[in-house]
């Protein structure tokens, strides 16, 4: 389809082959180029069934649109049309074979990007078709990306099989926050529902793909929604109730408690907005205990190079050596290890990896499962040593895990000695990376929610859950009065006392920071949930009632209290490096323990409140991780 | 009188409505001229033994153990030598061709595993080549596997009677295997003996890999193919090459009409007197 006329050819010439030269006299809009191309245009509808109209890619579909600019009005082919069977390639990608015009995209994204070989162009001639001879489900964390790059309907995807057409849908371009790369999506949604979610151009971050677990996970955005304020009553059950109640009951036990015995929580969906005004309300409170789930008993909070990757996502592209210490990232990020990825396939970069047996799609060296080979090359002893002794650029990622270890000063203080001996930070190179697992993580830990976890659950009298499933609830006393402000009836529900709902990533506007550092956005694209407010509105209405008025009413008013505590989180789209070098920590003087590492993320599919409660996620999970 | 038109479009749904009757898996392909192989008594035009995918079955599936023999590793690592070591999967077609001659005649799945494993490459890229070259069977096939040329010249010549003999002779549908596992027939595309056509090739695979033969079989009619075929059955090996019995190869029959003596060479300049 890209043939272009060229001065003195005597034949019109597959642009896309071909080299420009200097002196080249290219028409891309004459009869000549219009003829060809109307050509291509007859034999690739030759085989192509006239099936637009119950077709999920009509009204986006390149075939298409190229027919409606080169296509006959008629065809001159008179023998039977080709069909071709159908394949199963699991719970998320729906095939009808008979549209596939053999581009092949599919086939080559498997390979090279998803790194998952099971798709192949089979047979020959008109007999030609893609598929994966054996039965075999794609179990690639990045399939759906096979139905953005497929030009026609061969490839959709099966659960918005036949919802809606893409000219009924509103978009909205925002961010995920089901893992902390905060990949750039566009919502598609009709009316109040998400219809679906597709991936925007953001090089710097998630390029043109998105991970299964972020285009998928939006039906749970519609199940175990929290929409109204309740109360658990002497029976145990749930009541509903008016805002007014409901906020007057946990204003009048927040009086009763000590001011120490509170404590906040934030989930790991949070926005810094909310994370601020929760902050601000338990600090107003007279407690300081206010943490974000999944930073660890001791959080790194001084200094931001100690908890973002200071390479940054694209950076990792310069790299020729990695160290991954106890992270998986293709369950963890699976946008960064698609980068990795990239890196290891084009300058054939070694990939180290200390921790638990895990997957990797390119090759890797596993050094070890525990610190002790951590230690060794801290030490010069392992052999791995030589290899990081001549990277050029070497990169060293640890993961968000190691956060809840209690040997986590001792581990990062090798890391550290490790970047020191080889070279890993310079000025003009930072290698030193800690991968994080979560939306909020970053913005927490810039807004100084570092409470001890353990400490300040096991003493509370009045826990305040902001959408935080993942605390140990066993930890909590029995007599402790548990507010849960969140949006989905998760596992924290069954403890909450008072249910305040609020609302999801696609029906706020937040500020989320992702592992590299960088600020974006979510734009609201769907209304609320029933009763639901904004998590930051709630907790100043609670204030409000509480008798400790926070001092801002707007959204504006949250992000300017924002800039005074961390500037970097108003700058959109920027990524502000870290200034200080790790060099002013004190010295450490705990020992390395020998516990292996442990796998953090146990199930890709399901990993917060929005991704448990999802029927699609939950499909993959019983059928693509099925050992 | 209808319309050339719906004349057309009759004729059609006729020759579907037969493709369909045959096999489930042969009426999953629609034949891309079903009239004009109606008279062959054949409805679906296959090149190859087997479809597109892999159905798993207890004789072919990838649970199977499967590897080469000692001998014919000997020739893998031969046919290996002959790349670099960072292209092992140049040596993938001549590998699947061992197998199938060492596997009777038809590579399993378990024997892509195999060699995609040998050289280094997901089986999925194995599975391709394997599906692209219609001279790898991918079902079973009999132990003399009789491929009949099909293309224009044999065809002209009356191939579609010599397969016509030998589906009738056999008693089998083309690709299908005799019940003593003897023969099977295939069509095949020109092999270049269109001077001697109509043709057929036999694949022997009765003595493995060692003894394997792939002999031509050229000037054929059809009683001569059902003797050739009633030979191979008795164990003989019958001549290959023309059975024209009054040709040898492929001159003329009855010798040379011209051309008699030494050819005068060419008129060229007289070298010595330089």
């Amino acid at each position: 389809m890209c043939l272009v006329e060229v001065e003195k050819s005597p034949k019109p010439v597959a642009s896309c082959a071909m080299p420009a030269l200097p002196g080249m006299k290219i028409k891309t809009n004459t009869p000549v180029a219009k003829k060809a191309r109307e050509g291509v245009m007859e034999f690739l509808l030759m085989n192509h069934p006239l099936d637009c109209p119950i077709c999920d890619q009509g009204g986006e579909c390149d075939l298409q649109d190229q027919s409606m600019a080169f296509g006959a009005d008629r065809g001159r082919f008179t023998e039977m049309k080709r069909s071709v069977v159908d394949k199963n390639l699991g719970p998320l990608v729906k095939t009808v074979m008979t549209r596939c015009i053999q581009c092949t995209r599919c086939v080559r994204f498997a390979s090279e990007v998803a790194g998952v070989q099971d798709l192949g162009m089979l047979g020959r001639g008109s007999g030609e078709e893609i598929g994966t001879y054996v039965e075999k489900l794609m179990t690639s964390e990045l399939s759906g990306n096979v139905i953005d790059i497929c030009p026609v309907g061969a490839l959709t995807s099966k659960p918005f099989a036949f919802k809606a057409r893409n000219w009924e849908l509103k978009g909205t371009e925002t961010i995920d926050v089901t893992d902390a790369v905060g990949s750039n999506i566009r919502v598609d949604s009709r009316g109040p529902e998400v219809m679906r979610i597709v991936p925007r151009l953001n090089e710097d971050i998630n390029e043109e793909w998105i991970s299964d677990k972020t285009r998928f996970c939006y039906d749970g955005l519609k199940r175990q929604r929290l929409n109204d304020p309740m109360i658990r009553g002497t029976d145990g059950r749930f009541k509903a109730v008016t805002w007014r109640d409901a906020l007057a009951v946990v204003a009048e036990v927040l009086q009763q408690v000590k001011p120490e015995e509170i404590t906040g929580v934030a989930g790991k969906l949070s926005d810094a907005e909310s994370m601020m005004a929760l902050k601000d309300f338990v600090n107003k409170m007279g407690s300081d205990k206010v943490l974000c789930e999944g930073n660890g008993p001791s959080p790194p909070a001084d200094l931001r190079s100690n908890y973002l990757m200071n390479t940054s996502i694209a950076g990792l592209e310069k790299a020729d050596v990695f160290l991954l210490v106890g992270t998986q990232p293709r369950v963890e990020a699976a946008m960064v290890n698609a980068r990795i990825r990239k890196t290891v396939r084009a300058t054939q970069a070694k990939v180290a990896y200390i921790g638990p047996p895990t997957d990797f799609n390119y090759d890797h060296e596993h050094l070890g499962t525990g610190p002790q080979t951590l230690v060794e090359i801290a030490e010069g002893r392992h052999p791995f040593c030589s290899t990081l002794q001549s990277a050029k650029n070497p990169v060293i990622i640890a993961g968000a895990g190691l956060f809840d270890r209690e040997d986590q000063d001792a581990l990062f203080s090798t890391i550290e000695t490790v970047a020191k001996k080889f070279n890993v930070v310079r000025p003009d190179w930072n290698g030193l990376n800690v991968l994080l697992l979560h939306a909020a993580q970053a913005a927490a830990l810039d807004l100084g929610l570092v409470a001890n976890p353990t400490e300040s659950i096991k003493s509370t009298k009045f826990l305040y859950l902001m959408g935080a499933d993942d605390v140990d609830l066993d930890k909590v006393p029995d007599d402790a009065f548990v507010v849960y402000q969140g949006h989905h009836g998760d596992k924290a529900v069954y403890r909450a006392n008072v249910i305040l709902p609020s609302s999801a990533f696609s029906e706020k506007e937040g500020t989320y920071e992702n592992t590299e550092g960088c600020t974006q956005w979510t734009i609201p694209a769907v209304p609320t949930v029933g009763d639901a407010r904004d998590d930051w509105k709630i907790l100043r209405a609670l204030s409000e009632v509480a008798g400790a008025q926070l001092p801002y009413d707007s959204l504006s008013g949250v992000r300017d209290r924002i800039s005074m505590v961390a500037p970097n989180l108003v700058h959109v789209d920027e990524r502000e490096p870290c200034t200080i070098s790790s060099e002013v920590k004190p010295p450490v003087k705990q020992q390395v323990s020998s516990t292996p590492f442990k796998t953090v993320v146990e199930n890709f599919y399901m990993t917060d409140a929005i991704t448990r409660a999802s029927k699609i996620m939950a499909q993959c999970s019983a059928t693509l991780l099925k050992k | 009188m209808l319309p050339p038109a719906a004349r057309l479009a009759a004729r059609r749904l006729l020759g579907l409505a037969t493709s369909s009757a045959s096999d489930s898996a042969a009426a999953r392909r629609l034949s891309r001229s079903p009239i004009s192989y109606a008279a062959a008594g054949c409805s679906s035009r296959l090149f190859s033994t087997a479809l597109n995918y892999h159905l798993d079955s207890p004789e072919n599936n990838p649970d199977m153990p499967w590897e080469f023999t000692e001998a014919n590793m000997k020739k893998v690592n031969e046919i290996l030598s002959h790349y670099p070591s960072n292209y092992k999967q140049s040596g993938i077609i001549p590998m699947l061709d061992l197998a199938q001659q060492q596997h009777g005649g038809w590579v399993p799945v378990a024997a892509m595993n195999a060699i995609a494993k040998i050289v280094e490459v997901a089986p999925i890229r194995v599975y391709e080549v394997a599906t692209f070259y219609t001279m790898f069977n991918r079902t079973k096939v009999g132990k003399y596997h009789l491929l009949v040329c099909g293309t224009t010249p044999c065809m002209i010549r009356g191939s579609r009677e010599i397969e016509e003999a030998l589906l009738e002779h056999l008693g089998v549908k083309r690709n299908e295997v005799t019940s003593d596992g003897l023969f099977s027939v295939g069509e095949m595309e020109c092999m270049g003996c269109c001077v001697n056509a109509p043709m057929i090739a036999v694949a022997d695979y009765s003595k493995g890999s060692e003894g394997y033969t792939y002999n031509y079989y050229e000037d054929l009619t059809p009683k001569r193919v059902v003797e050739i075929v009633e030979m191979l059955k008795r164990g003989e090996t019958p001549p290959r090459g023309t059975q024209h019995p009054e040709r040898k190869n492929c001159g003329p029959a009855g010798g040379n009409t011209t051309l008699h003596g030494e050819p005068k060479p060419p008129p060229c300049r007289d070298l010595d007197a330089c």
